[in-house]
């Protein structure tokens, strides 16, 4: 019997160092740090804020550009820190946008959702869904939200409620190596202004070495990932967007898109300006970049990386037009969590209104090469004076014209894969891109006629 | 039974009995929280369909959607093709080497290392390491072939040439640690018998053939377990090299299960499709040890 109850009382010792260790560790996690800190500050001096309950915000964020973008949030959340002694915000790198979408959805259904997080603005109808948000409409002024560039407000909004801020958005630009263009000929103030140009650049940019083999190639348009959102401007400057505002309808197979994916697939295929196959999202900065692409289309996100790193004298432009000019926003917005208390979420509110001030948002995009997303930021000094040195920084702002939302509906995940899937097989010539587009339109419409009433 | 069971039960000292339940109890709880209680919840779960937050009855409604999907047979048939190619390969390469760096050879335990080096590897530093070497143009594979003028494919871009090169590096890393159980169990085999059939003229061949190989089936039936589910349990390096891509070529049961849950949020088809990779492994592992461990002399 004595061993029995050793192994017991073992037990009961492990159980409960377990459990003590727990509390502690959920303890540190959060406010007791928070309060700790907190009044350490307050017994230090000022004492200005006894009435205030300290308050720390959990943040998720993601990284999805080149360039250190963890120490500019660190510094925001300092500084807002500053600004406002009750409140601190705590970042949490989450990942890709993906992970970070990953991670806060968790956090939502296992109960403890973080008070507010940058996620991608296309994936507001899974959060809808997932009934995880806080309405913003009611919390800010109409004219708050009017200074917002309209086309990045489109991705905020399911009709006319608000659903999340405009933060780190991107457009879609035309990046090529100005060296390159005087090699080849061309003139390197004068980007292709229309497919038929970009095609023409494009083969004339394009060098075989000696063995036949191509040494640097006309042009890159990534196909993994983000291949529906290239895909989408393409069809915008065909003249046709493939989704509806409120994420229940798709229109994959439009004959606008299917010119748009005939071309996308032939410059590969058939006009042999750009490597034929799949082109990863990430190498092909790195390609423009060491010379083995003159030309790219990718996010704006990425003009600052290119910027720092780039060897050459490069030059931005609009995307070239079909019928017209055209490129879908992307990037992500700022949430707010429903399940927190009302306190968290004014003090979220608060940290909000204090990110999208204009010179904020002018240093942010001077910092990481996102577009400013309001027309404001473009008025400060800081970012007027940014742009009169580097006139590439304002081509995205300029393109916005020409902007539209981006692919979002119910379910967006799914959609969204479904439509890259097919998307590359035609690429990789498995099917015809008439055949893709069919096939991902019938089975768009059976994953959303359920959300249709 | 009835009449031998209290018997047998008399047999024991209660008091051993509750020993060993108080000894076994911390595994048992464990397994009940961890593998239990989600293999009941994952099957419950199958049989629901959530559409904007409300769950809906769906039955086995689900279970023929999902059998019916495209993406589904094609991720089912790159994981048996994977199971196929990289199981036999790697044990017999693992074997191969065992034996080989089994015998007296100079840096015995030198090659030991490096052969057992992949397995000591992060899989995440491993999935970017092939990654780099797979890179188009001037990654070192390319590199490498450009020696002898010969272009490369687009490794991990051409559905025709990703569940190969998955293979390859798979092939690598589970040799080495397969190696390992095959090194311990040449090891404890009774030299005698090879004495005998030294006696009797048998050459090395033979001796592989007669000897060696039916004394280290034990061995082998648990690597063939290990390696089988070790083929179904791919996910980190899908993420961090393709993604499942292009176009699903390189897709694979776990990590489809994984983007149906977490990143398409449908846990009722995320739950039908792991209550099936469930039902495969158990075939497997009922089909190991039910069939071939009655074939196998200890």
């Amino acid at each position: 019997m004595k061993k029995l109850s050793l192994v017991i009382m073992v037990w009961m010792l492990l159980l409960t160092a377990c459990s003590s260790g727990g509390q502690q560790g959920a303890a540190g996690n959060g406010n007791s740090v928070a309060s700790a800190d907190q009044s350490g500050k307050e017994s230090q001096g000022s004492g200005n804020a006894e009435d205030e309950q300290p308050i720390e915000l959990s943040f998720y964020f993601p990284v999805a550009v080149g360039g250190p973008i963890t120490s500019f949030i660190d510094k925001l959340a300092a500084d807002f820190h500053q600004e406002n002694p009750s409140i601190t915000v705590k970042p949490v790198y989450a990942g890709s946008y993906q992970d970070t979408m990953t991670k806060a959805a968790t956090a939502v259904q296992g109960g403890n959702a973080p008070d507010l997080a940058v996620l991608l603005s296309t994936e507001l109808y899974s959060l809808l869904e997932m009934d995880a948000l806080e309405e913003l409409t009611p919390r800010f002024s109409e004219e708050y939200f009017n200074g917002f560039y309209e086309a990045f407000m489109s991705n905020t909004k399911s009709g006319d409620q608000v659903w999340s801020v405009p933060f780190q958005r991107s457009t879609i630009v035309l990046y090529y190596n100005k060296d390159m263009f005087k090699e080849a000929g061309l003139d390197p103030e004068k980007a292709p202004a229309n497919w038929d140009e970009l095609r023409e650049f494009a083969s004339k940019l394009t060098v075989k070495d000696s063995s036949g083999s191509v040494s640097q190639w006309g042009l890159e348009i990534p196909s993994t990932g983000y291949q529906y959102w290239m895909l989408q401007a393409l069809s915008l400057q065909s003249g046709s967007n493939i989704v509806n505002n409120n994420g229940t309808e798709v229109y994959f197979n439009k004959p606008e898109v299917k010119e748009a994916l005939q071309f996308y697939t032939d410059l590969g295929r058939k006009d042999k300006v750009m490597p034929e196959g799949v082109l990863e999202w990430a190498t092909v900065p790195s390609d423009f970049i060491s010379g083995k692409t003159a030309m790219m289309f990718h996010t704006t996100g990425n003009l600052s990386k290119v910027k720092a790193d780039a060897t050459f004298d490069f030059g931005v432009a609009y995307l070239p037009a079909n019928k017209s000019y055209g490129s879908p926003t992307g990037g992500g917005n700022l949430y707010v969590f429903k399940d927190i208390p009302e306190e968290r979420k004014a003090a979220a509110v608060k940290f909000i209104e204090f990110l999208t001030q204009p010179e904020r948002v002018a240093q942010w995009s001077i910092d990481t090469g996102y577009v400013g997303t309001t027309e404001a930021a473009y008025e400060t000094e800081l970012l007027k004076s940014y742009v009169a040195g580097f006139p590439q920084a304002a081509v995205a702002r300029d393109q916005m014209k020409y902007a539209s939302s981006e692919l979002s509906t119910y379910q967006n995940g799914q959609v969204t894969k479904l439509f890259n899937d097919n998307i590359q097989s035609a690429l990789l010539g498995e099917m015809t891109p008439e055949e893709a587009l069919e096939k991902s339109q019938q089975q768009a419409d059976d994953i959303l006629k359920k959300y249709r009433k | 039974m009835t009449r031998s069971w209290p018997r047998r039960f008399r047999g024991y000292r209660l008091k051993d009995n509750l020993l060993a339940y108080a000894l076994l109890f911390p595994s048992l709880l464990l397994l009940a929280v961890f593998t239990f209680y989600p293999m009941v919840k994952v099957l419950d779960w199958s049989f629901y369909e959530t559409v904007l937050k409300e769950r809906h009855f769906a039955g086995l409604d689900q279970y023929k959607h999902v059998l019916q999907d495209e993406v589904f047979h094609k991720v089912l048939r790159n994981n048996v093709w994977l199971a196929l190619v990289t199981v036999p390969v790697s044990i017999w390469l693992a074997l191969y080497m065992a034996v080989w760096v089994n015998g007296k050879l100079r840096g015995r335990s030198l090659i030991r290392a490096a052969f057992f080096y992949p397995t000591l590897i992060p899989m995440i530093a491993i999935a970017n390491i092939w990654l780099f070497i797979y890179t188009p143009d001037y990654g070192l594979l390319d590199k490498f072939l450009g020696l002898f003028g010969i272009q490369g494919p687009g490794w991990l871009g051409e559905p025709g040439w990703v569940l190969v090169s998955m293979m390859v590096m798979l092939i690598w890393k589970e040799a080495g640690y397969f190696m390992i159980f095959f090194l311990a169990g040449l090891q404890s085999l009774p030299q005698e018998v090879y004495q005998a059939a030294q006696m009797d003229g048998a050459g090395p061949l033979r001796k592989f053939r007669a000897i060696t190989f039916p004394l280290l089936m034990p061995t082998t039936l648990f690597v063939l377990v290990i390696a089988t589910t070790n083929s179904f349990k791919l996910v980190d390096h899908l993420y961090i090299m393709t993604k499942g891509g292009p176009n699903n070529a390189s897709n694979l049961l776990l990590y489809h299960i994984y983007e149906t849950a977490f990143s398409f949020w449908d846990m009722g088809k995320a739950s039908v499709l792991t209550v099936i990779l469930l039902v495969m492994l158990l075939a497997v592992s009922i089909f190991y040890y039910g069939f071939l461990d009655k074939r196998i002399h200890y």
